[in-house]
């Protein structure tokens, strides 16, 4: 076969043109499938906030509501849980003044990581690979000379305290997450809304 | 009459698509060294098994539904309503655990004997392919039967994805679909292990077994019996036909490989938690994580190096390198000999201490946490990566012993 008279940079433009047009083509027909995979709209509708009813809570108790298919606790913390928390070495925890924004609503970024130091609202997972800790109260389990009582992640050893601050140490990275609630009375949180006026 | 008959069909057929032609280059033209022992069983087992857990995989879906709400119960109908349910699920459940026994002692014998070594890179990065994918396919699985093993081995595995930074939260969630482990996430693990990974690992078996005719096979002594062929026929000396010597040979392996993995079916199908675990017996609870989570057995070596790094992304990374750090094993490899036979010491003791570290490291991966446990995991894993670490060195340094030109056979 002669290859006299062929042209081959236009040859090559057509290629890479070509190539270039089906390429693109190939992307936007990815794009429905990638996005078929995305939380649909009725797993987003879910998110729907839940009301707990605290009034029965006695001091130490911990209770335990699903929201977003996850465990969220409220755990009602007694004055000595809460003398405590600040017995716990600062440089023994990794971010002790809550500081990573993403971990806890603005109002909750404070001593108890909490609006009523009280009552402790915490997504129950550990923020290392999603296990639920198990709640672990000061004598129960002898988890060290720092411990003060918490909650232990039995997959992977995590440590955090009545608050939820991660000890230094474990493989967790982060504090465990306060969700947005509000207080609808003494004895009731609506968990998933931030509370009305709040900074957020 | 009748015999006319068929060699003209198959000469029909043979002008139409290579059908003697593909017979004779894979099996009854395709020479093997005459060397091979025990350890060239494994192999061919593990497309047995193959083709096992798929036909076995297929009759569960007739049964199975894969929807939250209803999974774990329909797995218990097949368990108990489905006539001879009980087997078929059970053949799939060892079958997962045999599938991966028969695949390490085929990757050990890789290891003894430098099989991994020029000309069979390629192969054995492909190899390592079909390792993945078979990782990826009973990770899959295991999620299906929707128990709480099930589920929150889903979850820890899935949130390793978090730990990669910037995007890892968003891929998560759009890999799980939803914003946690759920429906959505068991039915698209559903359409993985029965179509899509299927589908990968047989062509990745296929293009596998394809480069393996074209180098041909490796044997104990690590030689190429394609260096020493018959002047005249250009067949190597040491070579026999696959067909009908290791397709009679193969056979005595399957034979056995039944004993044993029937024995396991019809007397120890949980095989005392480690093939399937008792808290997977219970239905899945988002609420509640078992006390003690354990990935299967065949994950657990990875699992222990994971819980060895005191940091998220750091164990992460370990595991990862763990894995990866086998597909560049042909290039770590400097010695002038394959097998293991005539290597030096060096390679031997690394060879053991790599063993060791491995198993060790598989049963540590199955215990909790526990700070001297831990301790002890460190070590394997370190021990695990100089193995590969320091393989470019002991392999260059060490003295081999002179490999024979024919391979070493006896009556």
């Amino acid at each position: 076969m002669s290859t006299e008279g062929i042209n081959t940079s236009r040859r090559r433009f057509l290629i890479a043109a070509t190539s270039a047009v089906g390429g693109a083509g190939v992307v936007f027909t990815a794009i429905p499938f990638v996005a078929s995979m995305q939380p649909s709209a009725k797993a987003q509708a879910a998110g729907a906030p839940v009301e707990v009813d605290i009034s029965k809570l006695e001091p130490g108790q911990m209770l335990t509501v699903e929201w977003r298919g996850q465990p969220v606790w409220v755990v009602r913390r007694t004055p000595d849980n809460l003398a405590d928390l600040k017995k716990v070495p600062v440089d023994h925890l990794r971010d002790a003044n809550s500081e990573i924004v993403s971990q806890q609503p603005p109002y909750a970024k404070n001593e108890t990581r909490a609006i009523k130091p009280e009552y402790l609202v915490m997504v129950g997972i550990c923020t290392h690979l999603g296990c639920s800790p198990t709640y672990s109260k000061l004598g129960d389990q002898d988890l060290g000379a720092d411990w003060k009582g918490g909650f232990f992640c039995p997959c992977h050893g995590s440590r955090f305290d009545m608050a939820g601050r991660v000890y230094t140490g474990v493989p967790a990275p982060t504090n465990m997450v306060i969700p947005p609630h509000k207080y609808l009375s003494d004895t009731r949180v609506l968990v998933g809304v931030d509370p009305e006026g709040a900074k957020v | 009459m009748i015999n006319k008959m068929l060699v003209d069909l198959r000469d029909w057929v043979d002008v139409r698509f290579p059908m003697t032609e593909t017979w004779n280059y894979h099996l009854a033209k395709y020479y093997a060294p005459k060397n091979f022992n025990a350890w060239y069983y494994f192999g061919s087992l593990a497309l047995l098994v193959f083709v096992l857990q798929i036909f076995t995989g297929i009759f569960l879906t007739m049964n199975y539904k894969p929807d939250a709400g209803v999974a774990f119960s329909s797995v218990e109908y097949i368990m108990r309503d489905v006539e001879w349910g009980w087997l078929i699920r059970y053949m799939h459940s060892t079958g997962a655990s045999f599938f991966f026994i028969t695949v390490y002692l085929h990757m050990f014998r890789g290891l003894m004997y430098g099989s991994y070594k020029k000309p069979r890179e390629l192969l054995w990065v492909i190899g390592m392919f079909i390792y993945l994918a078979l990782m990826a396919e009973s990770f899959m699985g295991y999620l299906l039967p929707w128990g709480q093993m099930s589920y929150w081995g889903a979850q820890v595995i899935l949130s390793l994805f978090t730990a990669i930074p910037w995007i890892g939260d968003a891929l998560t969630l759009w890999v799980r679909g939803d914003y946690v482990i759920a429906d959505a996430t068991l039915n698209r693990f559903f359409a993985f292990h029965v179509i899509l990974v299927p589908f990968i690992l047989a062509a990745l078996v296929f293009v596998h077994l394809v480069a393996l005719h074209h180098v041909g096979s490796n044997n104990p002594d690590g030689i190429e019996i394609k260096k020493n062929k018959d002047p005249a026929t250009h067949i190597p000396l040491d070579g026999i036909p696959f067909h009908p010597y290791y397709t009679v040979k193969d056979i005595v392996g399957i034979g056995v490989f039944l004993i044993i993995f029937c024995a396991v079916i019809f007397f120890l199908p949980e095989f005392g938690g480690w093939f399937l675990e008792a808290d997977n017996f219970i239905p899945a609870d988002s609420m509640k994580t078992p006390e003690h989570i354990v990935p299967l057995w065949y994950f657990t070596p990875f699992y222990a190096m994971l819980r060895a790094v005191p940091d998220k992304l750091g164990g992460v990374i370990v595991m990862f390198a763990a894995i990866i750090v086998l597909f560049i094993l042909p290039w770590l490899d400097r010695s002038k000999v394959k097998s293991i036979r005539y290597k030096g010491t060096l390679s031997k003791v690394a060879l053991v201490i790599f063993s060791i570290s491995f198993i060790c490291l598989g049963y540590l991966g199955t215990q909790a946490p526990t700070p001297v446990l831990t301790a002890f995991s460190q070590l394997f894993t370190v021990l695990y990566f100089l193995f590969f670490g320091l393989m470019p060195w002991y392999t260059s340094i060490e003295e081999t012993k002179p490999e024979p030109t024919r391979v070493n056979f006896s009556h």
